[in-house]
């Protein structure tokens, strides 16, 4: 759901109608495999739907219980909150970045995004080391005679935290935008007599809609199935308290009760979004603009706008490495073990390369019938496919420890399970870049290929697969990451004693040993920013282009 | 037909609704070019992905270099058809270099690296077969892909509208080059295309689709000096059409009378090209210049006849002859076409 995502939506536009394949049937195996990857994808959602019909008339009870309805409350209102301020941030750091001639304007364009390598749990970390009770800020202040700071725990800190991680996805998605949209449509509408400022409301916004509904989407959903930072800071949304639910109660059909409402919550903003952009979808301009646009003079407003961005900078990516570093420095100096042996590393490693291979393999059936085949069916799989997509991590990982608890014992813990939560989450990400890299892959090389004396596996082999190959390593190290930063499907689903990067920060934040959690935040962080910078480098030089 | 290099017999191809070929016929001589007329959504390309194995028939036969590739028993894949596709796009495969683009289709156990220095040679481009597609220029990623589709020694070679991607002063030179290699390398080819002048000029043969159906096939000079039907004459270059009455192979008509090939008695349209107009200021005087359009090597003259039926004339020569409003007279030289209107 991140830079792949965008980018797959970027390309939807660009897709290349084929009637001839829509009209190929596909081969049985193809559907065979694929709808049962599609189905696979859809047990957790299933299973949880089978364990709350079983509780029966206790469902409603619980649904309208007072403690319910509060955390539903506390999410409709943490998520409004933040997808409306990382909106507001994210269109005016998109438009100051290119539209404007703020000074450094390339260096911010980059700067402002790197907050998306911090894994919410290690923003929260780091805010909580900062700001928080005994934290840095006030060990810095204490010989000043502060003794308190105004709190940051329940809904400020969230808003907060997920807000400042969250904010660049509506900065990628809309800067693609304004970089798509043809400067002679504002140039015409100013020969017609109309003030930049009209412009701005009546051409330049109306056109950025899509892309700014997809950001708010993405910051909506990552809002939702946060729970890293929520639970760090105490607020007790949906996550948080299915968490809680499911750890100290005995009866459990209220957490997956709880879990199935938050499903719907997410459905219901995926629904609304769709809805949204489909009157919307006539102002996506063609790709690629003929020429550059002219850059706004800021004038007296060029220092505040400096301000915001360095302001930005500084709490999203600069104070949190400080952090880090700061109590390593302290765990140092206090003589305490700062790192528990290179376990963690091993075994983060390990389950993220398992995952991304068996994801990546899992989503090439699936997008090769989606796109060569496309027909009711393939969309149907593709659909059920993408479950992973509106399932918040914490609902999978209780579905499926539900269901391994109740029929498949032995798997219960293990590392085959986890595998599989993990391929159902990231499953979306990998098609989304598989899907992309195949529809660059026009059908007619497979078939000059053909022409030229090949056997279809052959075909395969010698031109599909090298040509596809930026897409699928692209889908890899995507899961790769995200399964390296995914906290709660390790937190319940591990074998027990498999500690890893995150569970290792999470439970060193939880018992308030900062210094501990230094370490592992700081390899996790360097890790995401050598991958992100990657993943930027390859955008800009798409390889067959 | 054994002397045949590919033969299409009454070929169907329905796509739901859309009947996209319907009792197709061809038949190309062996080292013969034959094209494929038609405008866009014809069902000219289903034809060609036919006869190339991408698409299956519902109904028909295709024998290719004497072998049945497809009848309703037999159904050989693409890969056996030992035929070759350019296509529009050209799918050069951009993570292979040039050579090894060309050699991509050449049987095991030839001298590969020796086919492939011919080929480059035959297409003009020596030396440049460790290039990448993406480093060559519209014209030499044709050509490769024309080299690629020669290189195993196929039985035909098809081309997919292989010039619609290049500008208008390239494309006429590469025409050119394309139709000398085929030539030289003594290749039966199908092309498919909508354009008429690429047709008329490169082809020995011309077969003109309509609506999923081949309604006229021949040499490019027949096909336009003698189109089967009017549709046929407006898709293939310029026409004039005039009603008139038809006296055995004497028809009557506004300008005059005029002399056919065909006899027929009743109510006929007339149909001749531009150029066989024939303006006069003496004589009988019957039309009135309405507009010039000149084109450097020739130009051309609307004109109106007092009916309101308009001609057009192509004239060969500098504009000044006549002028806007000046009466003239207006002959056809040689026959003229004449279809028959219902009763």
């Amino acid at each position: 759901m991140t830079f792949e995502a965008i980018r797959a939506e970027a390309f939807d536009g660009a897709r290349d109608h084929d009637p001839a394949a829509r009209r190929r049937p596909p081969p049985p195996g193809l559907t065979i495999v694929a709808a049962a990857i599609g189905l696979a994808a859809l047990l957790p959602l299933a299973y949880l739907l089978l364990r709350a019909a079983e509780s029966g008339p206790a469902f409603w009870t619980i649904v309208t219980r007072p403690r319910t309805l509060t955390v539903l409350w506390n999410s409709v209102l943490l998520t409004a909150l933040v997808t409306s301020s990382a909106t507001l941030i994210g269109i005016a750091v998109a438009w100051l970045t290119t539209r404007t001639d703020l000074p450094a304007r390339h260096v911010w364009a980059v700067v402002t995004c790197l907050p998306l390598v911090l894994p919410s749990y290690v923003g929260a970390f780091a805010l909580i080391g900062a700001l928080g009770p005994r934290g840095m800020v006030q060990t810095l202040l204490a010989p000043l005679g502060v003794e308190r700071l105004p709190s940051l725990y329940g809904l400020p800190g969230a808003w907060l935290a997920l807000t400042l991680f969250s904010y660049p996805y509506v900065v990628l998605t809309v800067r693609a935008a304004l970089r798509g949209l043809d400067p002679a449509v504002e140039d015409a509408a100013r020969s017609l007599g109309k003030s930049p400022r009209r412009i701005f409301f009546d051409i330049t916004l109306p056109h950025l809609r899509p892309s700014i509904l997809a950001g708010g989407l993405l910051v909506a959903l990552y809002t939702l199935s946060d729970f890293g930072a929520v639970s760090m800071l105490q607020f007790n949304s949906f996550t948080r308290a299915i968490f809680v639910l499911y750890r100290t109660s005995f009866d459990r059909s209220a957490a997956a009760v709880l879990a199935l409402m938050l499903v719907a919550l997410t459905l219901l903003i995926l629904w609304g979004e769709a809805r949204a952009r489909g009157s919307s979808r006539l102002y996506r301009a063609g790709v690629g603009a003929s020429r550059p646009s002219p850059r706004v003079r800021l004038g007296i407003w060029k220092i505040p706008s400096v301000l915001v961005c360095a302001g930005l900078t500084t709490l999203g990516l600069v104070l949190p490495v400080l952090v880090i570093v700061f109590w390593l420095f302290q765990g140092w100096k206090a003589g305490e073990p700062l790192w528990r042996g290179w376990d963690m590393v091993w075994n983060s490693s390990r389950a993220a390369l398992c995952a991304g291979a068996v994801t990546v393999a899992a989503a090439l059936p699936v997008a090769w019938l989606a796109v060569r085949h496309p027909g009711r069916r393939a969309r149907l799989i593709e659909r059920s496919a993408y479950a992973g997509h509106a399932l918040p991590s914490i609902m999978i990982a209780l579905a499926l420890v539900f269901w391994s608890v109740r029929y498949a014992p032995g798997l219960y813990q293990s590392f085959g399970l986890l595998l599989f939560a993990y391929a159902c989450r990231f499953l979306p990400e990998a098609l989304g870049s598989v899907r992309a890299s195949l529809l660059h892959v026009s059908p007619r090389y497979e078939e000059a290929a053909r022409g030229l004396g090949h056997r279809p596996l052959s075909v395969f082999r010698t031109v599909t697969l090298p040509l596809l190959r930026p897409g699928l390593l692209s889908g890899f190290a995507l899961v790769f990451m995200t399964t390296m930063k995914e906290l709660p499907l390790t937190l319940l689903l591990s074998p027990t004693g498999f500690s890893t990067l995150a569970t290792r920060i999470w439970s060193a934040t939880e018992d308030a040993l900062f210094a501990q959690a230094a370490a592992p935040a700081l390899v996790l962080v360097v890790l995401s920013g050598i991958f992100v910078g990657v993943i930027l480098k390859q955008e800009e030089e798409d390889v067959y282009e | 037909m054994s002397g045949s290099a590919i033969v299409a017999r009454k070929l169907c191809k329905r796509f739901g609704a859309v009947r996209a070929a319907c009792g197709v016929q061809l038949d190309v001589a062996p080292s013969q070019f034959l094209a494929l007329l038609g405008a866009s959504g014809c069902g000219k390309t289903t034809v060609l992905r036919m006869l190339a194995g991408f698409v299956h028939p519902d109904d028909g036969e295709i024998v290719i270099g004497g072998r049945t590739v497809f009848n309703a028993t037999v159904c050989i894949p693409p890969e056996q058809r030992r035929v070759g596709m350019v296509f529009q796009e050209y799918a050069l495969f951009p993570h292979m270099t040039v050579g090894a683009n060309i050699a991509y289709g050449i049987a095991r156990g030839q001298d590969v690296a020796r086919r492939v220095d011919e080929m480059l040679e035959l297409v003009g481009l020596q030396g440049l077969g460790s290039r990448r597609p993406h480093e060559l220029s519209g014209g030499q990623q044709q050509r490769v892909a024309l080299a690629r589709a020669l290189a195993p020694g196929p039985a035909a070679i098809l081309l997919d509208e292989p010039f619609s991607n290049l500008d208008a002063a390239l494309r006429v030179r590469v025409r050119n080059d394309v139709r000398e290699i085929l030539r030289h390398a003594g290749v039966t080819a199908v092309l498919v295309t909508h354009d008429q002048e690429e047709a008329l000029s490169m082809a020995d043969q011309v077969a003109v689709m309509i609506d999923g159906r081949v309604v006229q096939a021949g040499a490019p000079h027949d096909v336009y000096r003698a189109p089967v039907s009017r549709d046929v004459a407006t898709f293939i270059g310029d026409a004039n059409f005039l009603s008139g009455q038809a006296c055995g192979r004497k028809i009557h008509c506004e300008i005059g009378e005029l002399i056919s090939e065909q006899a027929h008695f009743g109510r006929v349209e007339v149909m001749f090209r531009p150029e066989e107009l024939v303006l006069s200021t003496y004589g009988d005087i019957n039309a009135t210049v309405e507009d010039f359009q000149f084109f450097g090597h020739d130009q051309l003259v609307q004109l109106a006849l007092p009916s309101g039926a308009r001609l057009r004339g192509r004239l060969l020569g500098a504009p000044g002859a006549y002028h806007r409003g000046q009466q003239v007279g207006v002959r056809v030289n040689g026959p003229v076409m004449i279809y028959p209107v219902g009763p």
